[in-house]
C-alpha cells in the first residue's frame, strides 16, 4: 500500500494489551468475493461485543486490482481508522511483499502458501494457508472457487484468534439472508480451514479476541448509506431521482431495498413513492426540484462530479425557493479524482453551489445514526425553508460499515412548511404574494400546483421577481429579494441542527470538526489529554453557523479546524463568517484518500500549540 | 385530459361560457412581451382557446418551460395555472418531477428549438423515452431570438442570416427524434394554421403519455425571410397537411358517418380523433410510414404537417410504469409517508 509515506514498520500496540486491541489488514484481489468474508469477520467481532470498525480500500475497478480491508478492534471503543496493522492476511501475489513488510512490529502474517514470500522478519509470526489444496479437496463448483477460497482465511483466523464459530455461522447466515445452500457451501469451507489450522498450526502469536460487554449493546452495524436511505424513508421521502455514481449509488440501493417493504400501500399494493433513474445528474436535480415544487418530499444522492452538474439547478432551487434534498457522498477530487477514496473536499463548492450570490444549507452527519436522523431533518428543513438542503456525507461514512447507536424513531411530525390551503387563500384573496415576508423570517407562503383556487397560481422563475412573483428588472426589487433571502438564511442558522460542544474546564485549545472525522477527533483528544493537553471540541452539524459557533471560536487561544481536504475549506468558510478570530483559527487538514487518524490529528495539534 | 365536467351532453352552440361556466377571458395570461407578430403568441392564443373549449380546469394544469422566447410564453396564457420557468434545456426534467409528484396534474411543456434541439436534446429524448404524461410543444423557429439571431440546430442547411452568416450543418428534425425515442404521439404544425394547431392540441390533451407537437413558429425579427423554411410565407405556400383532424370529446354522442379516406383513432379518455386523409397513402399509425414520410419530406424540402404518428396502445405511460398510488404522491398523508415505529424496530433487529 502506498497511502502513507512510511520507512519502517509502525509500532504495534504494546504487548499485554493484545486482546481485542489490534488491527487486521486483509489483502485480496478485487472482485474475488472477499467482501463477504470480511463482512462476516466484522459482524462476528461485533456480535462478540467488541468495538470494531472496517475500512474497505477498494480500487475503481470491477475485477483484478488489489483491495485491502482493514479491521480495527478496540477494547476501549475507538472507532477511527488507525494506520499500523498487527495482523495481515496475504492473498494477493502482486502486493504480498509490501503487505508483509509493513506489518507492525511483533505482528503476525497469514498467507496463501502459493505466494512467493519475501524476506522473513524475526519479530513476526508467519502462518501459511494451503488455500489451493483446501479448495480442491472441498470440490466446489468451478465458478465459485475464488469466492469460496476467501472463506479459508475466515476459518484459519477463527482458530488463531479464537472467534466464536457460532458467531461466524450467524454472520454467514445473515450475509446470505438465511439461504441454506450458500450458507452451507461457505460454512463447510470455514470449518474445513478451521480443522486444518487446528491440526497443523501452532499458535505462537499474542493476538486474540474475547467476548466482551459494555459497548455494543443497543448498537447497530451498518454503512452510512444504508442509514441515510432508511432515514430518508422514515423522513417521508416520496420522490427520488438519481444517476449512478460511486460512492453514492448504495444510498439508492438502500432505498430500492427498503422502500418496497416499508412504503407499499397495504390496501392497493401500489407504491407510496417513486424512484427514477435519470439520464444524468442534471436531470436528477431537475426532477427533484420539479417534484419538490409540486409538493413531494424529494431527494437525490450523488458525489462531487454529479454535484458539479447540479450547480445550475441548485441556483434555481435557491432563487425560485423550491425544496429539495441532495445527499453528497463525497469522494476525492478534483475531477474524476479517486472515485473509491474518501474526502471532505466538496464543502466550499456545496456551500456556494451555483453562480451569483448563492448559499445553501449543509448538514454534516457524523455516524450512521445521525445519517438516519438527517434523513428526516433534511426533508423537514427543505420544506420549512423552501430551499435546497445538501447533506454532506462521504465515502468513509457512506460505504464503510460503522457501529452506531440504534437509530431513533423520529418523534416530531413531518414538517411540511408554509403551504397555503384553499381556505387560507379564500381569506387572503389576491393580497397573497408568493415571496412576501409576512412572518419576518424571510420565508414566504407557497401554494402547491393543483390547489383549487384561482388565486393559487404563481409564476415560478429563476429570473428577477417581485414579492408577487412577477418578472422584474428593477434594482430595488432585486436587492429587496436578496435581503429577504439573507433573512431567510439567518433564520436557517437556528433551525439547522445545533453544534455539539464538549468544553471541559481548563481547556485552552479548541477543535472544530465535522462529519466522519468524529471518531478520530474523540481519540485524538484522549491522546492529547494523556500528554497534558486538554481541548474543547465543537462538532459542526450544519452550515450556516450560529452564535454558539461564533463564541466557541472566540473562547480559546487557538482553535484547530480539522478536516479531510487539502485546502482547509471549512476553516476558510468559518473565517469568512467570523473574521474577528482570524489569527487563532488554525487549519489542520489533509487529503490523501484515507480517513484521518487520531495519531496524525494529535501530532498536528501538538505541532501547532 | 379529464375535463371536470358536471353537465353531460353537448355544450351550447357558439358558447360564451365553457362547461366550467367560464368565459374565454378567464383563460388569459399576462400581456405578451414578445415581438409583435411572433408565432409564439399565436400558439399561446391557440392553447388558451383549446383549454377553454375543452373546459380544462386551469388550477389542475401546470405550464413548464425552459429558457428562451418560447419559454417566456407560459406567462401569456392560462393565468390561473401554476408555471415553472426553469433553466435552459431542462424543462423535461422539472416537468417529469412535477408530473410524477402529482399525477392529477395536466402538464403542458413549452419549449423552443434551442431549448429542445440543442441544449436540451438529451432531456427531450429521455422524457419521450419515459413517456412522461404531458403535452410537449416545441415552438420551432430555427433561430435564437433572445441572444439576437444565432442559428439553432433546426436551422436550414445552407441558410444565410445577417448576424450568423452561413449555416453549414443539417437540421435536427424534432419529429424524427421523437419517433426514434419511441414517442406515441408526434405531430407537426404551423403557427399560421390555427385550425390545425387547435385540433392537434385537443388530441394531444387526450393522449396517454407524451404528445410531441413540433410547431413551426416564425421569428418575425430574425428568421422570417421568404427563403427560410421557418417563415410565414414559406409556411403559407408550402404547408402540405397529411391529414385533417376532427376532435370529438367524450361527451359528444354523435355518430359520424365515415367517408372514404377517413379513419378514427380512439383516445384513452374516451374521446376520438377522426382523421381525414389528405395523402391517401399515409397511415399515421404506422411508424415505418412516419419515418419514411419524414425522410422523404426532408429530401424534397416539403413542409408536411398534421398528425404524423399516433399509437394509443404501444406503451404504458410513466404513471403506470412506476406503479404508484392513485392518490397523488403529494397528497399522501404523514401516516402513509412515515412507516411505523415497529417497522423501524424490525429493520434494526436485522442490522
Amino acid at each position: 500500500m502506498s497511502f502513507e509515506v512510511q520507512e519502517a514498520p509502525l509500532p504495534a500496540v504494546s504487548r499485554g494489551e493484545l486482546i481485542n486491541n489490534f488491527s487486521l489488514n486483509i489483502a485480496t484481489i478485487n472482485g474475488s468475493g472477499s467482501q463477504t468474508s470480511n463482512g462476516v469477520l466484522l459482524r462476528a467481532f461485533f456480535k462478540m461485543g467488541i468495538p470494531v470498525v472496517g475500512k474497505n480500500l477498494f480500487p475503481s475497478n470491477i475485477q483484478g486490482l488489489p483491495t485491502w480491508y482493514i479491521i480495527r478492534l478496540s477494547k476501549d471503543g475507538y472507532l477511527a481508522h488507525r494506520d499500523p496493522y498487527e495482523v495481515v492476511v496475504c492473498l494477493n501475489g502482486r502486493t504480498v511483499a509490501e503487505d508483509m513488510a509493513k506489518v507492525a512490529e511483533g505482528g503476525m502474517v497469514l498467507y496463501d502458501d502459493s505466494l512467493p514470500i519475501a524476506a522473513r522478519r524475526p519479530d513476526v509470526t508467519y502462518y501459511p494457508m494451503p488455500v489451493g489444496k483446501l479448495v480442491k479437496e472441498a470440490s466446489v463448483p468451478f465458478e465459485l472457487k475464488d469466492y469460496i477460497a476467501n472463506m479459508v482465511y475466515v476459518g484459519v483466523l477463527t482458530y488463531l484468534l479464537g472467534i466464536d464459530m457460532q458467531e461466524i455461522e450467524d454472520a454467514v447466515s445473515w450475509n446470505f439472508d438465511g439461504k441454506p445452500k450458500p450458507i452451507e457451501l461457505n460454512m463447510s469451507m470455514v470449518r474445513r480451514a478451521y480443522e486444518w489450522a487446528q491440526a497443523n498450526l501452532v499458535k505462537s502469536d499474542p493476538y486474540r479476541i474475547e467476548r466482551m460487554t459494555g459497548f455494543n449493546e443497543d448498537k447497530v452495524l451498518a454503512d452510512g448509506n444504508t442509514a441515510a436511505a432508511l432515514g430518508t424513508i422514515f423522513g417521508g421521502v416520496s420522490f427520488v431521482a438519481w444517476y449512478p455514481i460511486t460512492p453514492a449509488s448504495s444510498v439508492v440501493d438502500g432505498l430500492n431495498k427498503y422502500l418496497p417493504k416499508l412504503r407499499t400501500d397495504p390496501e392497493t399494493g401500489r407504491a407510496n413513492f417513486a424512484v427514477i433513474q435519470a439520464e444524468d445528474e442534471l436531470a436528477a436535480a431537475g426532477m427533484i426540484i420539479g417534484a419538490g415544487w409540486a409538493g413531494a418530499r424529494a431527494m437525490t444522492a450523488t458525489s462531487g462530479p454529479g454535484l458539479d452538474l447540479m450547480a445550475e439547478f441548485a441556483g434555481l432551487a435557491y432563487f425560485a425557493e423550491t425544496p429539495a434534498v441532495i445527499w453528497d457522498i463525497q469522494r476525492i477530487g478534483p475531477s474524476t479524482g479517486l472515485p473509491t477514496r474518501t474526502s471532505q473536499g466538496d464543502i466550499s463548492m456545496a456551500y456556494y453551489l451555483s453562480h451569483g450570490d448563492t448559499r445553501h444549507v449543509l448538514l454534516f452527519p457524523a455516524d450512521p445514526a445521525e445519517a438516519f436522523e438527517f434523513g428526516t431533518t433534511s426533508l423537514d428543513l427543505a420544506e420549512r425553508l423552501q430551499t435546497l438542503v445538501i447533506v454532506m456525507s462521504d465515502l468513509d461514512l457512506g460505504m464503510n460499515v460503522w457501529i452506531s447507536p440504534k437509530y431513533q424513531y423520529p418523534e416530531a411530525p413531518l414538517d411540511r412548511g408554509k403551504v397555503l390551503s384553499v381556505e387560507q387563500l379564500q381569506e387572503l384573496g389576491h393580497s397573497w404574494g408568493r415571496y412576501k415576508d409576512v412572518d419576518g423570517d424571510g420565508v414566504g407562503w407557497r401554494t402547491l400546483p393543483g390547489t383549487r383556487h384561482p388565486a393559487a397560481a404563481y409564476f415560478t422563475r429563476g429570473t428577477g421577481h417581485t414579492e408577487m412573483a412577477t418578472y422584474s428588472e428593477r434594482p430595488e426589487d432585486w436587492e429587496n429579494n436578496l435581503l429577504r433571502l439573507r433573512r431567510k438564511f439567518d433564520t436557517a442558522r437556528n433551525l439547522v441542527p445545533a453544534p455539539v460542544v464538549d468544553a471541559p474546564e481548563g481547556a485552552r485549545f479548541g477543535i472544530i470538526s465535522y462529519g466522519s472525522n468524529d471518531p478520530a477527533i474523540v481519540e485524538a483528544r484522549d491522546l492529547l489529554r494523556a500528554q497534558g493537553v486538554e481541548t474543547a471540541y465543537l462538532r459542526l452539524r450544519a452550515l450556516p453557523i450560529n452564535d454558539t459557533v461564533r463564541s466557541f471560536m472566540r473562547a480559546y487561544d487557538r482553535v484547530f479546524v480539522v478536516e479531510n481536504n487539502f485546502d482547509g475549506q471549512m476553516q476558510q468558510i468559518l473565517l469568512s463568517e467570523e473574521p474577528v478570530c482570524g489569527g487563532q483559527l488554525v487549519s489542520v487538514s489533509r487529503c490523501n484518500g484515507m480517513p484521518l487518524t487520531a495519531a496524525w490529528i494529535a501530532g498536528q495539534i501538538q505541532k501547532g500549540l | 385530459m379529464a375535463a371536470t365536467t358536471e353537465q353531460v351532453g353537448r355544450p351550447a352552440p357558439a358558447p360564451k361560457l365553457n362547461n366550467l361556466g367560464l368565459e374565454k377571458a378567464a383563460y388569459k395570461g399576462a400581456p405578451s412581451t414578445l415581438c409583435k407578430g411572433c408565432g409564439h403568441d399565436t400558439i399561446a392564443q391557440r392553447i388558451m382557446t383549446v383549454a377553454w373549449e375543452l373546459g380544462l380546469d386551469q388550477t389542475q394544469v401546470v405550464k413548464m418551460s425552459g429558457i428562451g422566447c418560447s419559454s417566456k410564453s407560459p406567462a401569456y396564457f392560462m393565468g390561473w395555472s401554476h408555471a415553472f420557468n426553469g433553466v435552459h434545456g431542462r424543462m423535461p426534467a422539472v416537468a417529469t418531477g412535477a408530473a410524477v409528484a402529482n399525477r392529477d396534474l395536466t402538464v403542458v411543456g413549452i419549449s423552443g428549438d434551442g431549448d429542445t434541439a440543442s441544449i436540451g436534446t438529451g432531456q427531450f429524448k429521455h422524457a419521450v423515452r419515459r413517456n412522461v404524461p404531458m403535452v410537449y410543444i416545441v415552438e420551432n423557429n430555427g433561430v435564437y431570438g433572445l441572444t439576437k439571431g444565432q442559428f439553432s440546430a433546426t436551422a436550414d442547411l445552407g441558410q444565410r442570416l445577417k448576424y450568423a452568416g452561413l449555416n453549414n450543418l443539417p437540421p435536427l428534425d424534432i419529429c424524427m427524434e421523437a419517433l426514434a425515442a419511441n414517442a406515441t404521439f408526434v405531430a407537426r404544425s404551423f403557427a399560421g394554421d390555427p385550425r390545425q394547431v387547435e385540433s392537434l392540441l385537443k388530441a394531444a390533451f387526450s393522449h396517454r403519455g407524451i404528445a410531441v407537437l413540433d410547431i413551426i413558429s416564425p421569428c418575425v425579427t430574425f428568421n422570417n425571410h421568404d427563403d427560410s423554411t421557418k417563415s410565414y410565407s414559406w409556411g403559407r405556400q408550402k404547408e402540405t397537411p397529411l391529414n385533417e383532424l376532427n376532435f370529438i370529446p367524450p361527451y359528444e354522442e354523435i355518430t359520424v358517418g365515415y367517408y372514404e379516406g377517413e379513419m378514427e383513432v380512439a383516445m384513452h379518455d374516451g374521446s376520438r380523433v377522426v382523421l381525414k386523409k389528405l395523402d391517401p397513402d399515409y397511415d399515421p399509425t404506422s411508424k415505418l410510414n412516419a419515418f419514411q414520410t419524414l425522410e422523404e419530406a426532408r429530401q424534397r424540402q416539403q413542409f408536411i404537417t398534421g398528425l404524423i404518428y399516433i399509437n394509443q396502445q404501444e406503451r404504458p405511460d410513466l404513471h403506470e410504469l412506476l406503479h404508484y398510488t392513485e392518490t397523488p404522491l403529494v397528497h399522501l398523508p404523514s401516516e402513509k409517508l412515515r412507516p411505523s415505529r415497529e417497522a423501524l424496530d424490525e429493520v434494526l433487529a436485522k442490522l
